[in-house]
């Protein structure tokens, strides 16, 4: 098995982070568009995504049956597959994989839940080093307003309602929005996140992006040259 | 409570429980659901309440492993994930709870053939430890220990259950067919296990014998293990009914055949 920072591929990985409601999506669809544009091999794949984990993940989130670790372990399974069919074989290939959340969000979500902080990061050891990881930081304020003001019923993990802080889901929402920030901000130097300000202007966001990524694009090859 | 590395989430060290954890190991095919199937009969009539489990039993992932074996997609690291969700659910929802109740918890199997399979597929072994590190320390774990992987082979087939994918090891392609590769992969699996016995201090039982006497010695150790006097005359092992009676001569099958045969579902 080979851990983390240890893998050696000829494509790129590229992951946005940040809490719900940070605009992450947003860019890396962005994204997405201008390096198919350029005419990269691009792949993307997604947070929960695993077709193999996908139906026992939604039984548990609609019959309440997750704990902390049992939470923990189920995502990890999902990112597990992930990693061994989506992710590592386009990077052996020498394609850019664009990934929207990634390890960074099972070490807030669950640090937050109470997981222990150096086991979480041991289950996941065995994931690829990302070429950059961005983190999208938006004031906690913002990006409760946006999610809330989006969905008037926040689900029962999303909200952490599991945990038991509050019995008021938006309050639970708000606690758990601010300890999982909290575990975001003392990962970027612990991992090195690019952090981005996701108060600015989308166009803003967008720029600052290619211009970072630009750099690691040098030697990619492309399926059609412009 | 004791937990081998990280304990679980929200779970105080300091708590103690009155159950009993008592841990069946061994490699297929050797009788561990048989012996489970007897000690728990006669732990409840002796009056101690019994649950017991084993892998992929869980409410949470049990059918989601299923499935996933079913087809032939599931990765080495995917795959060891999945199992560890299935044990800590029932860890913490069947396990821990009945251990608080004053149950004696059998399992069968634990986090010892996790980890073994898991280093027959070159996972790093720091990484599977310290997943499993939320496991409760047992009060006990016996491993019905076989000779050979062979003889393996001829129980399985004796119980008519033939080989399976998984069973055989089958994705790490070690041999030309279900047989050999079976031969292969328990093989290894046996030295893993030898490996183990010292790390984690297994009780070995030699499960090349017959049922009966192994059940007999499990009785002995388990009673050791509850803190309880030496089981009495009448406990004698009589693991089947009468095997004959005045019309129908005895059969000249062992009582391992029949037994493995009863304890199928």
């Amino acid at each position: 098995m080979i851990s983390y920072g240890q893998h050696q591929f000829p494509g790129k990985l590229f992951v946005v982070e940040g809490t719900d409601g940070s605009g992450k999506s947003t860019q890396l669809a962005l994204l997405y568009q201008w390096l198919k544009a350029e005419g990269y091999p691009v792949f993307f794949s997604e947070w929960n995504s695993s077709s193999l984990v996908k139906d026992t993940t939604k039984r548990a989130k609609k019959r309440h049956l997750f704990t902390p670790a049992t939470f923990s372990l189920l995502h990890a399974t999902d990112f597990a597959d992930r990693t061994e069919r989506d992710i590592i074989p386009p990077l052996k290939a020498g394609a850019i994989v664009l990934a929207d959340r990634y390890i960074y969000t099972a070490f807030a979500r669950d640090v937050a839940r109470g997981c222990e902080r150096s086991w979480v990061r041991d289950v996941y050891s065995f994931a690829v080093k990302p070429t950059m990881a961005f983190f999208f930081r938006a004031p906690l304020n913002i990006a409760i307003d946006r999610i809330v003001s989006g969905r008037p019923n926040l689900k029962y993990y999303e909200a952490g309602m599991d945990v038991g802080w509050a019995d008021d889901p938006e309050e639970s929402f708000t606690i758990f929005q601010g300890k999982i920030l909290e575990e975001y901000d003392r990962m970027v130097s612990e991992f090195g996140l690019t952090v981005i300000d996701a108060s600015r202007s989308i166009e803003r966001q967008q720029r600052e992006m290619r211009m970072l990524i630009g750099p690691h694009l040098n030697k990619q090859k492309r399926v059609r040259s412009n | 409570m004791q937990f081998y590395g990280t304990p679980l989430p929200g779970v105080e060290k300091q708590e103690d429980y009155p159950g009993k954890l008592i841990v069946i190991e061994g490699t297929d095919g050797v009788g561990r659901s048989t012996h489970i199937a007897l000690l728990r009969t006669w732990l409840e009539s002796r009056g101690h309440a019994v649950l017991d489990t084993g892998m992929t039993r869980s409410i949470l992932a049990g059918r989601g492993i299923k499935e996933a074996k079913t087809g032939h997609t599931l990765g080495r690291l995917t795959m060891q994930l999945f199992y560890a969700t299935d044990f800590i659910d029932r860890l913490e929802n069947e396990m821990l709870p009945a251990l608080r109740a004053g149950f004696v918890v059998l399992t069968d199997r634990y986090i010892y053939s996790a980890i073994a399979r898991a280093e027959l597929r070159n996972i790093e072994s720091h990484w599977i430890r310290s997943i499993y590190g939320m496991a409760l320390v047992p009060d006990a774990i016996f491993y019905l220990r076989i000779g050979t992987a062979q003889q393996l082979g001829e129980r399985l087939l004796s119980s008519g259950r033939g080989f399976d994918y998984w069973e055989s090891g089958m994705d790490l392609h070690l041999g030309q067919d279900f047989y050999d590769s079976f031969i292969e992969y328990q093989k290894r699996m046996l030295k893993v296990f030898d490996r183990m016995t010292n790390e984690y201090g297994f009780h070995v039982l030699n499960a090349s014998r017959s049922v009966r006497s192994v059940a007999a010695d499990l009785r002995k150790a388990v009673i050791k293990v509850l803190d309880e006097p030496a089981p009495s005359a009448e406990d004698k092992v009589s693991v089947m009914p009468p095997l004959r009676d005045k019309t129908t001569p005895a059969k000249p099958t062992s009582n391992l055949v029949d037994l493995n045969k009863k304890a199928l579902p």
